[in-house]
């Protein structure tokens, strides 16, 4: 009998999502092998969030499926629709999706009237069966790893952008998650602190063995923490590839991409000398 | 123009569907969920405690103009003694469930919609769904039982500080004597007044905070505003709608139990 090949953990396929008359995704297909970082990366509202929701089941696409081991996950949500959740086709995967899964928001999402420990300790009390010792001894470790045992008690209105990031990083990890779901980790934080959420994803995915999809504008970072990269353009992947392919590919919106802080320097340079701007790629 | 009603009813229809099985689905949730006695004791401190002086205050002085207008007016017939038995009935038949939950909804139900609204926008609600957390069971749940709690109580201090109210106008600023007011409300009230009190208490708790939990929850699927106008949007439409239907739901439960 010949061998069937492993599906990918983590795939879509034609995936289509329109809000109104306008396509933001409009024909994305990919494929997340388990135990690896993907990096998407892609400008400024190519819907790079919209797919990450979209693998997450926040939001249900208009054409094409995600498939979680090959199984596709149904139209999700649920409770937002006043549905019950065996109601919905494909409702039992996302479940068991949403069991292995974690999300970091772009905007954190944390829950205002909880405090960061309380934060941190939601996942674990309301979706495990975990002893409370074990809850207390996972969210202290998640918080001290981020450098937040200080803040524990603190509402997440009365810390820094920077430490509600962190907060929200502490959450998502908690769990020790199968695959994580990062929308923009390191949006609003300084590059120490940048490099130091890069460092412990990577550091977190090898230790704990997950698989990560990253969405991100931080291109140096990406390169040096991922395994694979994709690029998004206009509603479809543009390029997908190791980081190595990614520095190699001729493809021109590539290469504006990889090359922007080389054209920015050169066009600085060329500001100073009195020449005008060139314009903005489309 | 006939077009145009019959889309309108067509919507008022499926809103009305919509919230039967939000609501259903509300209390439902409330089976598997974790640590739900937590959030419930903090929801009856938010609608009850909170909203206690704003109940008391309004009571009384429903108590003191009902005694003033009440006594004047028995007193043409020659009827003051009957001052106690018509403060009381009105209070406990009509004005204290009526009034308790208006006052409810502008206080408790607001907040509480624009407390979902900006945790829908501000995609904690989604964060709940993607940890695996139902956010009926974990937001709407504890504040729709504790409705049932909290509206049958402070409709019963509404009722209490009314009846002191009245006793305050016939009693302390007119002639009538105070033995008189209190010994013709004990004789007058009974068992099947409170009844009708305590489940007109029970469907207008439901009802209202049902609505504002709806369109506090629902703010993102608001047509024409977004962002914090759709919250604003929301809290408008959940006090309006829950007002309204405070005095329909008091007509339909009146006519009934008359």
């Amino acid at each position: 009998m010949p061998d069937t090949p492993t599906p990918p953990l983590l795939a879509t396929h034609g995936l289509v999502k329109r809000f109104g008359d306008q396509i933001v995704l409009a024909d994305v297909t990919l494929a997340v092998p388990r135990g690896r970082v993907l990096a998407v990366i892609g400008k400024s509202g190519t819907g790079k969030s919209v797919l990450l929701k979209c693998l997450a089941g926040v939001l249900t696409p208009d054409g094409g499926e995600v498939l979680f081991e090959g199984r596709p996950l149904g139209a999700p949500p649920a409770a937002a629709e006043g549905l019950c959740p065996a109601e919905t086709p494909g409702a039992e995967a996302l479940a068991a999706f949403r069991r292995r899964c974690s999300y970091l928001f772009q905007g954190n999402a944390l829950l205002d009237s909880l405090t960061a420990w309380e934060n941190v300790a939601l996942p674990l009390e309301q979706a495990t069966l975990l002893p409370k010792a074990e809850i207390r001894a996972r969210v202290t470790e998640a918080l001290r790893r981020l450098e937040l045992e200080a803040d524990a008690k603190r509402y997440p209105a009365q810390m820094s952008g920077g430490m509600q990031k962190r907060l929200a990083l502490a959450r998502a990890l908690v769990t020790r998650p199968e695959i994580v779901l990062f929308d923009e980790p390191t949006a609003g934080l300084d590059p120490l602190r940048r490099n130091a959420v890069f460092g412990l994803i990577a550091h977190a995915q090898r230790e704990f063995g997950f698989t990560a999809v990253v969405v991100t504008h931080d291109l140096p970072e990406a390169l040096a923490a991922c395994d694979h990269l994709a690029l998004l353009d206009h509603g479809r992947i543009r390029f997908s590839g190791t980081p190595a392919e990614f520095a190699a590919t001729p493809d021109p919106v590539v290469a504006a991409f990889r090359d922007s802080p080389a054209t920015l320097a050169r066009d600085i340079a060329s500001l100073r000398a009195g020449a005008a701007l060139p314009a903005e790629p489309d | 123009m006939f077009s145009a009603l019959g889309h309108y009813a067509l919507r008022i229809v499926a809103e009305t569907g919509d919230l039967a099985r939000f609501t259903s689905r509300g209390f439902c949730s409330a089976v598997g969920s974790r640590r739900l006695g937590r959030r419930l004791v903090r929801s009856v401190y938010e609608q009850g405690v909170r909203c206690l002086p704003v109940i008391l205050i309004v009571g009384l002085f429903t108590g003191l103009v009902l005694g003033l207008q009440a006594y004047h007016t028995l007193n043409r017939f020659g009827s003051a003694a009957l001052l106690g038995p018509l403060v009381a009935l009105t209070l406990i038949r009509e004005l204290a469930p009526v009034l308790a939950a208006l006052m409810l909804v502008g206080q408790a139900g607001s907040a509480l919609t624009a407390e979902l609204g900006i945790q829908r926008n501000s995609e904690q609600i989604d964060a709940l769904e993607t940890m695996g957390i139902d956010p009926l069971g974990f937001l709407v749940a504890p504040r729709l039982l504790a409705a049932l709690i909290v509206f049958p109580i402070m409709t019963g201090f509404f009722a209490l500080i009314g009846l002191v109210g009245g006793w305050l106008s016939a009693c302390v600023l007119l002639p009538l004597p105070g033995n008189v007011y209190w010994a013709s409300i004990d004789r007058a009230v009974k068992g099947a007044d409170v009844g009708e009190c305590l489940v007109k208490a029970l469907v207008f708790g439901a009802l209202t905070i049902a609505l504002c939990c709806h369109n506090g929850f629902n703010a993102h699927r608001r047509t024409g505003a977004t962002g914090a106008r759709a919250v604003s949007a929301s809290t408008t439409r959940a006090v309006v709608f829950s007002s309204i239907g405070v005095l329909a739901a008091d007509f339909l439960i009146t006519s009934l139990l008359v």
